[in-house]
C-alpha cells in the first residue's frame, strides 16, 4: 500500500438502536482529519458491515453501538472479517459498553473500546498510530 | 419582522415609560464608562463573548432597555390566560404539583411491572413505559434481528400477553400511563385499550399518552418503520380515534426531546417541535376534524439541558408561541386548544460517564429549570444512565430530586417566579423570535416533510452536534469531569443494572407458548381484516384492536402494515 493513500474508514452502526449522534460526529472528525469516510447508516447487520468494508476496501472499521447488543453482534462481525480475509483491518468500537465486557472484546480482535466523553482528537490519533501496524 | 405573522393585534402598553427608560440608558452608559472598566482592568472577563448553546449572546447585564417593548398584558398576561407565558393554570403548583413520571422499562414484563409498583410506592404519580428496540421497531422477540436486543434497553412486548403482565395489579382508572412508542403506537395503544376493557375501565376514563410523533423520528430519533406519508396517516388515525373514543388520552406527544438529544440547540428544538405540531394540526384538519375537537389533547415533550436561563426561557416561549399559532393561524376557539401541556425530561446527553455522581447535580439544576419553566410532568434522569439503564438506587435518587424541589425548595409556592426578570424576559423574547424565523423557513420549504426529504432538518442537527463537540474538544465549553477537573479512576457508588442473556431465552419461551395456545384461525382472520382496511385507507385503530385481542403479535401486525405501506429507507445525512 502506498503511503500516499488516504486512510479509508467505515463508520458503522450495528444493532437496532438509533443513537447516531456520536457516529456522525466521529465520521466528520475523521473526514476533517483528511480520511476517506464511509458512514453506513443505522441498523446494519454484521453481514452488511463486512460487505461494505470489503467493497470499499477500508483500512479501519469504527463500530458505534449503544443498545447493549455488542456481545451478540461483535463476535459475528469479527468472525465474518476473518472469513473474508479482512483480518488486517483495524476494528475499534465506541458507545455504551460496560467495562467488564472490554477484555472479551479485545480477545476477539477489537483493538480498542472507547467510552462516552472521548475527545475526537484521541480517536484520530489512535487510528493514525494503529492503522498500518497490523500489516 | 417574522413575528408579525402571529402577533395578535393590540396597541402596545409598555411596562416602562419613555422617561425612565432614557434615564436608565443614560446611567447605564455612565456605568459602562466608569465602574465597568475600572473593575475589568483588575478582573478581566473570562471570555470575549458568553454564548448559550443556541449561539445567543448573553449580555453582561440586562436592564429594562432589553425589554423596552414588553407589554405586560399582551406578552405575559396571567397564568391560565392567553398567551400562557406565566403558566397554563391559574395557581400552578400551589394547587397541583407536576406529574412525577419516571421513564422505565427493562428486561421482561414481570421485572418492569415490579419496577412500576416500586416507583408508585415511592411516590411517583404517573407511569412511563420504555420499550426495547425490537418492540419499538415492530419486531417480535423471536425475530432474527432481535437477537441480543431483547429487554436490553426497555421492556419486551410482543403481544397482549406481555402487556397483561406489564400492567398486572395496576388499575388503569387510577394511574395515567405514557408510552414512548411511535411506529407501532397504534398497536401498543390497542393493547392498553384491551387491558382497560379486561379491567372493566370505560374507555372514556383511560388516561395517558402515546408519543406517536413520527415526524421527529425521520430526522432526530430515527426509529422509522414506514415511509413518511403512511407514518403520518397512522398518527392521524390515532388522533382521530382518540378524539372520538378516548377523550382523556393524549394521542400524540410532540417531541423536541429527541431533536435536542440528537444534537440540536435549544432554538432548533423549540422551532422544529412546533413545526411538527403545525404539520399534525394541518393533517388532522385535512382528515375533516375541527380544530377544537382534537387540539386540546395535543401534548408536548421537551428536554431540560444545562443552560439554566435559556431552558426556562425556552419553556415560556414555547407556551406563548403555541398559543399564538393555535389562535391566529388555526383560529382555535376553545381555550384548551391554546394550551401547550408539556412533559419535560432532563437531558440524557448531558450526563457523563466520568464521575457519574456529578450527574445528580446536573439533573437537579435541569429539573429546577423545568419546574421554573412551568412543566406539567417531569422525568428526572438517574445518575448512572451514561453507563447503564437505571438501577433501583439511582432511580430513587432521581425521584427524590423532584420531591425535594416540590417540598423543600419553596419554588412551587408562587407562580412563574422569574417573570419580569430583565434577563429571562429578554431571553424568552429572543427564543420566540429565533424559533419563528426557523418556522417561517420551514413553511417556505413547504413544511416539515419536504424539510426532511431535502435533508435540511438532519443537516441542521448534525451541524449543531458537531459544533457542540468541537467546543468541548477545544475546551471552549467545560464539562466538569470530562475535559477539566478529571480524575484517574471514576467512583461509581452502586452496582450497575445488567440485563443477562437469560431474559431473551425466557421471553422466547413465553412467546412460543402463547403462539401455541392462541386460536391461529382467529389471528389470521383479524390480520386479513386489517390488511383490507389498510387497502381501503380506513382508520386502522378498530381492526388493530381486534387483532391485538386475538393475540396477534406486534410483529405480525406490523408485517401486515409493512406489506400495505412499504418500508422506510434511511436518508443518510452527515
Amino acid at each position: 500500500m502506498s503511503s500516499e493513500r488516504r486512510i479509508r474508514v467505515v463508520v458503522a452502526k450495528p444493532g437496532l438502536d438509533s443513537h447516531d449522534r456520536g457516529a456522525k460526529i466521529v465520521a466528520r472528525a475523521f473526514r476533517d482529519a483528511g480520511m476517506e469516510v464511509i458512514y453506513t447508516g443505522l441498523r446494519q447487520t454484521p453481514e452488511q458491515i463486512v460487505e461494505t468494508a470489503l467493497q470499499e476496501d477500508v483500512d479501519v472499521i469504527a463500530l458505534s453501538i449503544l443498545s447493549g447488543a455488542h456481545l451478540a453482534l461483535f463476535p459475528r462481525i469479527m468472525e465474518l472479517l476473518k472469513k473474508r480475509g479482512l483480518d488486517d483491518v483495524l476494528v475499534f468500537a465506541g458507545g455504551i459498553i460496560p467495562k467488564e465486557d472490554i477484555p472479551h472484546l479485545k480477545k476477539i480482535g477489537l483493538a480498542e473500546v472507547f467510552g462516552p466523553g472521548t475527545p475526537t482528537d484521541i480517536l484520530v490519533k489512535f487510528v493514525r498510530e494503529n492503522v498500518h501496524k497490523r500489516k | 419582522m417574522s413575528e408579525s405573522r402571529y402577533y395578535s393585534i393590540r396597541e402596545a402598553e409598555k411596562v416602562f415609560d419613555k422617561q425612565s427608560l432614557s434615564e436608565v440608558a443614560k446611567e447605564r452608559e455612565k456605568w459602562e464608562k466608569t465602574t465597568v472598566p475600572s473593575w475589568i482592568r483588575r478582573n478581566p472577563e473570562k471570555k470575549n463573548a458568553f454564548k448559550t448553546t443556541s449561539g445567543i449572546t448573553i449580555k453582561r447585564l440586562y436592564t429594562p432597555e432589553g425589554i423596552k417593548n414588553l407589554d405586560y398584558l399582551r406578552d405575559l398576561g396571567f397564568p391560565g390566560q392567553f398567551p400562557f407565558t406565566r403558566g397554563l393554570h391559574a395557581t400552578m403548583y400551589r394547587g397541583r404539583l407536576w406529574t412525577m413520571r419516571q421513564f422505565s422499562g427493562f428486561a421482561t414484563a414481570e421485572e418492569t411491572n415490579r419496577r412500576f409498583k416500586y416507583l408508585l410506592k415511592e411516590g411517583e404519580t404517573g407511569l412511563s413505559v420504555a420499550f426495547d428496540y425490537p418492540t419499538i421497531m415492530g419486531r417480535d422477540s423471536d425475530d432474527p434481528v432481535s437477537r441480543g436486543e431483547v429487554g436490553m434497553c426497555g421492556v419486551a412486548v410482543s403481544s397482549l400477553k406481555d402487556m397483561e403482565i406489564l400492567f398486572d395489579g395496576i388499575p388503569l382508572d387510577k394511574v395515567t400511563t405514557s408510552m414512548t412508542i411511535n411506529g407501532p403506537a397504534a398497536i401498543l395503544l390497542a393493547m392498553y385499550i384491551a387491558i382497560g376493557d379486561k379491567q372493566g375501565v370505560p374507555r372514556e376514563k383511560l388516561g395517558g399518552t402515546t408519543q406517536n410523533d413520527m415526524l421527529k423520528e425521520f430526522y432526530a430519533q430515527k426509529l422509522c418503520i414506514f415511509p413518511p406519508k403512511p407514518s403520518v396517516k397512522l398518527v392521524i388515525d390515532i388522533i382521530e380515534y382518540c378524539a372520538k373514543h378516548l377523550p382523556m388520552w393524549n394521542p400524540v406527544s410532540i417531541s423536541g426531546y429527541h431533536i435536542r438529544e440528537a444534537g440540536s440547540n435549544a432554538v432548533q428544538e423549540l422551532a422544529f417541535t412546533l413545526a411538527d405540531g403545525i404539520t399534525y394540526v394541518e393533517s388532522t384538519l385535512e382528515r375533516g376534524l375541527k380544530v377544537d375537537d382534537f387540539a386540546p389533547r395535543l401534548s408536548f415533550f421537551f428536554a431540560a439541558h444545562n443552560n439554566f436561563f435559556e431552558e426556562i426561557a425556552k419553556f415560556r416561549a414555547a407556551r406563548r408561541l403555541w398559543a399564538k399559532i393555535m389562535k391566529d393561524r388555526f383560529k382555535a376557539k376553545d381555550p384548551r386548544s391554546l394550551w401547550m401541556r408539556m412533559h419535560v425530561q432532563t437531558s440524557g446527553c448531558t450526563l457523563t460517564a466520568h464521575q457519574p455522581v456529578n450527574n445528580l447535580v446536573r439533573v437537579a439544576f435541569q429539573s429546577l429549570a423545568a419546574v421554573l419553566g412551568g412543566t406539567q410532568s417531569l422525568h428526572t434522569n438517574s445518575f448512572d444512565e451514561a453507563l447503564a439503564l437505571p438501577s433501583e438506587e439511582a432511580v430513587t435518587a432521581a425521584l427524590r430530586t423532584q420531591q425535594i424541589i416540590a417540598h423543600e425548595s419553596g419554588v412551587v409556592d408562587t407562580v412563574d417566579a422569574l417573570a419580569g426578570s430583565y434577563c429571562v424576559e429578554a431571553l424568552t423574547n429572543e427564543m420566540e423570535e429565533k424559533a419563528m424565523e426557523y418556522i417561517n423557513k420551514i413553511d417556505d420549504m413547504g413544511g416539515v416533510i419536504p424539510a426532511i426529504e431535502n435533508g435540511f432538518l438532519q443537516k441542521e442537527i448534525a451541524d449543531s452536534a458537531y459544533k457542540y463537540q468541537q467546543e468541548i474538544d477545544n475546551k471552549e465549553r467545560i464539562l466538569v469531569g470530562v475535559n477539566d477537573y478529571t480524575v484517574e479512576e471514576d467512583w461509581v457508588p452502586l452496582k450497575l443494572l445488567r440485563i443477562t442473556p437469560d431474559v431473551e431465552a425466557e421471553q422466547l419461551a413465553k412467546l412460543l407458548k402463547m403462539k401455541r395456545e392462541r386460536n391461529n384461525a382467529k389471528v389470521k382472520e383479524t390480520l386479513d381484516k386489517l390488511h383490507d382496511a389498510a387497502d381501503r385507507d380506513e382508520n386502522l385503530m378498530p381492526p388493530i384492536i381486534e387483532a391485538v385481542k386475538a393475540y396477534a403479535t406486534l410483529g405480525e401486525i406490523t408485517n401486515v402494515l409493512r406489506s400495505a405501506f412499504g418500508e422506510y429507507k434511511e436518508l443518510i445525512v452527515i
